[in-house]
């Protein structure tokens, strides 16, 4: 039952924000259903999978989807992620947290103004 | 489309795809800047970034199921449910104004660089990525 909220609360979050809701499926797979952080982390990209394709299914019958440009980002994206989890296990991770912190600070700014 | 907007949309989602990976975010936060970046408006860029996403998460999901991470029955328990909040979810953001949704996105956007410099703060509660 608590699996079945988090989905809900995760998907409406995914939906309004067109992210995948993992900011959502992490925290509460770990403090509301029990599971520790790696696969907790793990199963909510495998969750999200099903999020992300219910999600854009349903904005493409709304004739909101662009599926030309989610290739263009989507498919070098996908190459970049692997590159970036790979440079994750040699860096220091906290001044890049920092910076990368304060790009989407000013990413947000852009967005207000 | 240009050769220069498409030369860019290919970079900035190679870029954005490195910083997801590198800080265990989803691509979409990033994306859906991206697409707007790219001249679509704040609900095209939403939905847009949800099949953006789908790429890196199969592959994300793919290498963590050969670390044995994956607890698939509780990811279809929690990626069936969530259809039904994806519904609530797109009624919502279509009713919406461009600019509404795009303020309440920029919320989100400082809210996760708050978590996110809160986290480096806090090494002891800093989940590494495997």
């Amino acid at each position: 039952m608590r699996l079945v909220l988090i989905g809900v609360v995760a998907g409406f979050f995914s939906a309004l924000f067109g992210v995948g809701g993992g900011i959502v499926i992490v925290p509460l797979l770990i403090l509301a259903a029990g599971v520790p952080a790696h696969p907790a982390a793990a199963t909510s990209l495998a969750a999200i999978g099903i999020t992300a394709l219910a999600g854009a299914t349903r904005y493409g019958f709304e004739g909101h989807l662009d599926v030309g440009h989610a290739a263009l980002v989507g498919l070098p994206a996908a190459a970049g992620a692997v590159v970036g989890a790979t440079l994750a296990q040699r860096l220091d991770p906290r001044p890049l947290t920092l910076g990368f912190a304060v790009l989407l600070a000013s990413i947000a700014v852009w967005l207000l103004v | 489309m240009s050769a220069g907007t498409v030369a860019l949309a290919l970079l900035l989602g190679f870029g954005a795809g490195i910083l997801a990976g590198l800080f265990g975010v989803g691509g979409g936060i990033l994306f859906v800047p991206t697409l707007v970046g790219l001249g679509l408006g704040q609900l095209d860029a939403e939905a847009t970034s949800l099949l953006a996403i789908l790429p890196t998460v199969v592959a994300g999901t793919w290498r963590q199921r050969h670390y044995g991470n994956v607890r698939w029955r509780t990811a279809l328990v929690v990626g069936l449910a969530s259809i039904a909040g994806v519904e609530a979810g797109v009624q919502i953001a279509t009713e919406l104004s461009e600019v509404t949704l795009r303020r309440l996105f920029a919320v989100l956007l400082l809210i996760v660089a708050v978590q996110l410099a809160w986290r480096a703060c806090r090494p002891t509660t800093y989940a590494s990525p495997s």
